[in-house]
């Protein structure tokens, strides 16, 4: 049995038999040629034949999977049309007097790998459909294109790596789900198993020469968890899941664009967690109503300098053009010794959690804060959002007051320079237990608090939730928790200010009547969460969750508070 | 030779569909035509070829640079400056 994790593609669960593709390797042939003109002609016929397959496949993908996936060949047709690449391949064969085979090799492998070095994500997936074409002008040119295995009976297609032009092949009646070893989640096959609905996984650690045909799979592509080889045990627990989980969902998903009400009709905002272009995406086509976090920590890592301002701002702006007008709450750069950033030049230290990090590098770093904030006011200042600016591990109000006084800095110079700057509102992460027992007092400073419960559990509890051994004691339902949240709560309602939370804990369903009960004003979480936790809260009236979250508070340990709750969710 | 700065506007940037319009209204005139990402510094290449203007890496906010040579180069500007202005008919 094979167990492992891979990243979460398509939703949903498929069960079913493994067939793994294993696409003929087409060898290239290298020789010189002495006909090159037949050659030629060889060539055009292969490439024009490619263009008629193409069209066909633009037009099944219309009909199976809609208009932009058709768009999705309309420009494999276009690469074939392309003057640059065919002048290339003429050059080789007529003046080189290569053969076709390794012309169009060369030449479209060319492009491929000048795609791959490009640093955006969305352009270095374009290689694969390059690499697509020149398989398919391959196949062609060897007189072997009907050798591509066929999917005959329903099951769940396992692979090395996926090109559109596989994927649209296969008969949907037949492809339970797609799990791939390569590939990242904006690939183009990606794309294309969301639209048929097909539940996959991508860059899942398998090894395909271990995989027996026809043995059972397990495919989450929720969770990104694969199983290969699964017992009757598991398949039928998974068979268990995947009805209850469709059945459920449905409902979810048929309500997921309405607000989020309580029966008494109590509304609270129910916004994403996100940390780039497409998880925005994903949130808005789940329903969120705007982004409640938004990481900015991608912008930092694996390079080996400080991100541009032009840059960072085209990022942002892409993000908020997408959300259109939503509320948009960024947190600044939250990194410390446990990433890898070195030209920031953090040393190792013993505790990085307790550390140099975060919102600490400011006194040292102003000019780090200082080009973020500028960078999110021009994006701001070129669209229409609501942007919302949250400062990550404050611990004391000397923070919150130099980083204002930054913030006021930047804005200014960008005035200075003609920017038309929109209200921003300024808030701060509740995550540190000393911040949580004075938020009366920081309430006084900012618009609103958001409450990062994963490291409030962690700082409050003393445990280090990424340590196995004790990792069971970091649980958000421990009554000490859920007082530092009532008291954040209470603090920044007394003063007028309202509370989100983008912890793990406000995208848990069974939390929903207490939070509520404590008067969370905005619930943000992994996209995928927003219908499950929208539904939870169209469960319950206000003033019984009142009530609940009173006793939640009285009870002296996390299991105490389980228990109870897993009570009260049954029993309504 | 007539040339014309440009920012791309379109959320995709010089990609997708905006690629495959821009580099198709390139393709209607006789002249020749090259386009540069200036943001990045790159050389210019063939406006017409798909897999070149690809290769520019061209993202939303990015300034390019369109040059045109020969017959009908002012009116070839002119098609590629509106398609840009008209955020290629979005």
């Amino acid at each position: 049995m094979q167990h492992c994790k891979g990243l979460p593609a398509s939703g949903g669960i498929a069960i079913g038999k493994a067939w793994v593709y294993r696409p003929q390797r087409i060898k290239v042939p290298r020789h010189p040629v002495e006909d090159s003109e037949q050659e030629w002609q060889r060539l055009q016929h292969a490439f024009a034949c490619a263009r008629t397959q193409l069209q066909e496949l633009a037009a099944r993908a219309q009909t199976a999977a809609g208009k932009e996936e058709a768009a999705i060949f309309a420009a494999h047709q276009l690469f074939l049309e392309d003057a640059e690449l065919l002048a290339a391949v003429q050059h080789l064969i007529q003046d080189e007097h290569l053969n076709a085979e390794a012309a169009v090799a060369d030449s479209f492998e060319h492009y491929a790998e000048m795609l791959l070095a490009l640093e955006d994500t969305y352009f270095q997936a374009r290689a694969q459909d390059v690499r697509d074409v020149k398989q398919r002008v391959l196949r062609l040119l060897s007189g072997k294109e009907n050798d591509v295995p066929i999917l005959s009976a329903a099951a769940i297609v396992i692979a090395e790596d996926l090109t559109p032009s596989d994927t649209i092949q296969f008969d949907r009646c037949n492809i339970l789900g797609i799990c791939t070893v390569r590939g990242g989640p904006t690939s183009h096959t990606v794309i294309l198993a969301r639209a048929l609905g097909v539940p996959a996984v991508v860059s899942a650690p398998l090894d395909l020469s271990k995989i027996a045909e026809g043995a059972m799979v397990v495919l989450d592509g929720d969770s990104g968890e694969v199983i290969v080889g699964a017992t009757p045990e598991t398949i039928a627990q998974a068979r268990q899941r995947a009805d209850s989980w469709q059945q459920q969902r449905a409902v979810e998903l048929a309500a997921s664009h309405q607000p989020a009400l309580t029966r008494d009709g109590h509304q609270v905002e129910v916004v994403a967690n996100v940390g780039s272009l497409e998880d925005a995406q994903q949130a808005l086509a789940m329903g969120a109503e705007g982004i409640g976090l938004l990481r900015t920590e991608f912008l930092y890592l694996n390079r080996c300098q400080l991100p541009a301002e032009n840059e960072q701002v085209e990022i942002y702006r892409r993000i908020f053009e997408v959300m259109a007008g939503r509320p948009v709450v960024v947190r600044t750069l939250d990194i410390g010794g446990d990433k890898p950033a070195p030209y920031l030049h953090i040393q190792t230290e013993s505790n990085p959690f307790l550390g140099w990090r975060a919102i600490r590098m400011m006194s040292e770093r102003p000019d780090i804060l200082i080009n973020q904030l500028s960078a999110l006011l021009i994006a701001a200042a070129k669209t229409t959002t609501d942007l919302r600016i949250m400062l990550p591990l404050v611990s004391c109000l000397g923070e919150v007051k130099q980083a204002k006084t930054l913030f006021d800095q930047a804005a200014s110079v960008l005035r200075e320079q003609g920017y038309q700057l929109p209200e921003v509102q300024f808030g701060i992460m509740i995550e540190v237990p000393s911040a949580a027992l004075l938020a009366s007092h920081f309430a006084l400073q900012v618009d609103f608090f958001s409450i990062g419960t994963n490291d409030l559990t962690q700082y409050t509890l003393a445990v280090d939730r990424t340590n196995e051994r004790v990792a069971s004691l970091a649980s958000p339902y421990h009554p000490a928790v859920l007082k530092l949240i009532a008291e954040t709560i209470r603090a920044a309602h007394a003063h007028g200010k309202w509370v989100g939370m983008c912890g793990e804990f406000a995208g848990d369903p069974m939390a929903a009547p207490l939070l509520l009960g404590l008067g969370l004003d905005e619930f943000s979480m992994a996209p995928a969460s927003i219908p499950t936790v929208k539904q939870a809260i169209r469960r319950w009236r206000w003033d019984e969750c009142k009530q609940i979250a009173q006793i939640a508070l009285g009870f002296a340990t996390a299991a105490a508070v389980r228990t109870y709750l897993q009570g009260v969710v049954r029993s309504s | 030779m007539p040339s014309t700065l440009l920012t791309v506007t379109h959320s995709a940037g010089l990609h997708a569909r905006p690629a495959a319009e821009f580099v198709k209204t390139a393709g209607a005139y006789p002249c020749q035509i090259t386009v540069r990402n200036v943001t990045d510094d790159k050389p210019a290449v063939n406006a017409k070829s798909i897999l070149s203007v690809l290769t520019l890496g061209v993202n939303q906010g990015y300034q390019i640079e369109i040059s045109a040579e020969g017959e009908s180069a002012a009116a070839a500007l002119q098609a590629l400056t509106d398609l840009i202005a008209n955020n290629f008919g979005e």
